[in-house]
């Protein structure tokens, strides 16, 4: 499903080092992605995010370093090269989309092709079928004006992929959104992200959209990379109190059965919603308790588990467990304390259904 | 710098103090008087006019050829220095907006100067460079055989040398209104700069474009002294209606309010079309 398009020198397909200086503030990005992969930039507000996604997207030139896609220079200035974004194979979809309000949903899909020289008619018969596979070929003739935000999105995702870019980039998608309409399009989002055979970069600072969304995490601060890797990973071993807070999720991938989700690995996870299908269940670290002795709990979800780690993060300590399912928990340290705690104590941990998250994949 | 999950804290729930109830605020006299005499001093000449007009002969003073004329060559000039207006007015407005250059603010003073400028000075001005002997007219003399002074073309030249800056003080505005990130999306979707300002820029300013090009119309329709300075007072060629009723004046006053009637009704037009078209929109 994803074509093997790596240059022959083996370079990555997206190859990065973002570096831009303005006054006080300098990014100072390494960026590498292969082909089908999605990249989470995820950080604070002020951390660089959206700096980093404006160079790549060739709206921001580099002070230094380089970018490279499929093997072609972007943007080199020991080089003096720069390709500015009108000439660069990419698609981004924008914060607030930034549809055009004067022209209709199909004529925005369709702008990109026009741009490349296609004649109305051949853009438009292009165009159509991209609103089709995003359920909005009723919404061709509409302004975007009179789309609900869930459909403006699809539209800008629609318009971002039909020039097929080599490099897709995507702002903030969901910030936008109502809580509601927020899952929906996050489920269809990861689909649209999964079948994308291209470089995918998102910036977010939703820890979660970027659990979901990104097969890898690249979490910014002060315009530096402070960690990266699979999502699982950072959330389980957070290098800083800031990750350790921004990203404590446990979050699992499994299928729902009304208020069950039942793993890959066979576990099974309650939940307090109603669902039937693919599904994600998630709760914070500090949802789950923990016992040395198996409890009396009202708890439905209930694990022996393994400690593999701790660490003090702030004012509470971060539990890497391990057993039927990884885990993570946040303790104070008098709790922590008072339960003794050391790598390989065998303990029992408890979460409630209600306070997990559960919501379609 | 706060985590996306810190609590939001809620600013302000009450306006502190008491709100003062809807239209109960007296109008203090010492405001209200001068306000009163301002709307007077400012309607009732007009009114004058309609009370005054030569009702009775006015459809034989209107029908006369020369009003007719004076009519069809204002329409006429208004019409083509608007025209001009845009075509040179958009593109520097768009230079003014979205571009950085050196003395860009003494380029934006120049521009709006012909704003304050006395007409009659910019008719001198105008016959100096372009007259037959002037800067450029005489090279413009001996290489086309062209002369603009004392032509139709020089009545467009100098309405369109008067109302322009309205178009760009307009446009610019709206362009400044305008997201410029509308123009980077297009970039995005590989659209040159010229594309983006022709399919995405233009309409999204196309209300203040129309806006600027109606006031420029209403102001060159109305222009008087640059074009009595350096078009001269040609009947049939270069008299427009404001020239006709000062001349009228002299001769037949009644002719002159007549004509005056003619120019007021445009203006009333201009001024409900601009209201309901484009002032409610931002």
């Amino acid at each position: 499903m994803k074509p093997s398009e790596a240059a022959p020198d083996a370079r990555p397909a997206l190859d990065a080092r973002l570096t831009v200086s303005r006054g006080a503030f300098t990014l100072d990005v390494p960026l590498s992605a292969e082909p089908g992969e999605v990249l989470a930039l995820l950080g604070p507000n002020g951390a660089g995010k959206s700096t980093a996604l404006r160079a790549l997207a060739g709206l921001l030139p580099l002070s230094d370093g380089h970018l490279r896609l499929d093997g072609a220079p972007l943007d080199s200035p020991a080089d003096g090269l720069f390709r500015p974004a009108e000439q660069r194979p990419i698609g981004v979809v924008f914060q607030d989309y930034l549809l055009f309000p004067h022209l209709s949903a199909l004529d925005n899909v369709a702008f990109g092709l026009r741009t490349r020289g296609l004649r109305r008619a051949a853009a438009r018969a292009e165009a159509l079928p991209w609103l089709e596979r995003m359920g909005l070929a009723e919404h061709a003739g509409r302004r975007p004006a009179k789309l609900s935000g869930g459909q403006a999105q699809r539209v800008a995702l629609a318009r971002a992929l039909a020039v097929r870019p080599r490099l897709l980039l995507l702002d903030e998608p969901l910030a936008a959104l109502d809580a509601r309409t927020r899952l929906d399009v996050r489920a269809e989002l990861r689909h649209r992200l999964a079948e994308f055979e291209a470089v995918a970069v998102l910036v977010t600072h939703d820890p979660l959209d970027a659990m979901v969304l990104a097969d890898r995490l690249v979490v910014i601060e002060g315009g530096r990379v402070v960690q990266s890797g699979r999502p699982a990973e950072v959330a389980r071993h957070p290098r800083t109190d800031y990750i350790a807070r921004l990203v404590g999720l446990n979050l699992y991938q499994g299928t729902a059965d009304g208020r069950r989700v039942t793993l890959p690995e066979g576990q099974v996870l309650a939940t307090d919603e109603d669902l039937t299908g693919p599904a994600f269940v998630a709760f914070p670290p500090d949802a789950v308790t923990l016992h040395r002795h198996r409890p009396e709990t009202s708890a439905r979800n209930l694990f022996p588990c393994t400690v593999a780690g701790l660490d003090l993060h702030g004012d509470r300590f971060r539990v890497d467990l391990t057993g039927p399912l990884p885990l993570a928990a946040d303790l104070t340290p008098t709790a922590a304390a008072d339960l003794d705690l050391t790598p390989g104590t065998r303990v029992w941990a408890a979460v409630k259904a209600t306070q997990t998250h559960a919501y379609p994949a | 710098m706060t985590g996306p999950d810190a609590p939001r804290t809620t600013t302000a729930p009450h306006p502190r103090g008491r709100r003062r109830p809807r239209g109960a605020g007296r109008v203090p006299a010492a405001l209200l008087l001068p306000a009163l005499l301002g709307l007077a001093f400012l309607v009732l000449p007009l009114l004058g006019l309609l009370v005054r007009a030569p009702w009775r002969s006015l459809p034989a003073l209107l029908t006369g050829p020369e009003v007719w004329q004076a009519l069809k060559l204002s329409l006429l000039s208004a019409t083509l220095a608007t025209g001009v207006s845009l075509l040179l007015g958009v593109p520097l407005a768009w230079l003014l907006a979205r571009t950085e250059f050196p003395g860009r603010r003494l380029v934006r003073a120049l521009v709006t100067l012909p704003l304050v400028l006395p007409p009659v000075v910019g008719g001198v001005a105008l016959l100096l460079v372009l007259g037959r002997n002037g800067v450029l007219g005489r090279w413009l003399d001996a290489w086309t055989g062209v002369t603009l002074p004392f032509t139709t073309t020089g009545v467009v030249v100098a309405e369109a040398f008067v109302a322009m800056p309205f178009l760009v003080i307009s446009v610019e505005g709206a362009l400044r209104a305008a997201d410029p990130r509308y123009e980077e999306a297009a970039a995005t979707l590989g659209a040159s700069r010229l594309t983006a300002f022709r399919r995405v820029t233009l309409p999204l300013v196309a209300p203040g474009i129309g806006a600027g090009a109606v006031l420029a119309w209403a102001r060159a329709l109305g222009e008087f002294g640059a074009t009595i300075t350096f078009a001269g007072n040609f009947p049939g060629r270069t008299q427009t209606m404001p020239l006709a009723v000062y001349l009228a004046m002299e001769s037949d006053p009644e002719a002159a309010i007549a004509l005056s009637l003619v120019l007021l009704t445009v203006s009333v037009a201009v001024l409900a079309g601009l209201r309901d078209r484009w002032m409610s929109t931002p």
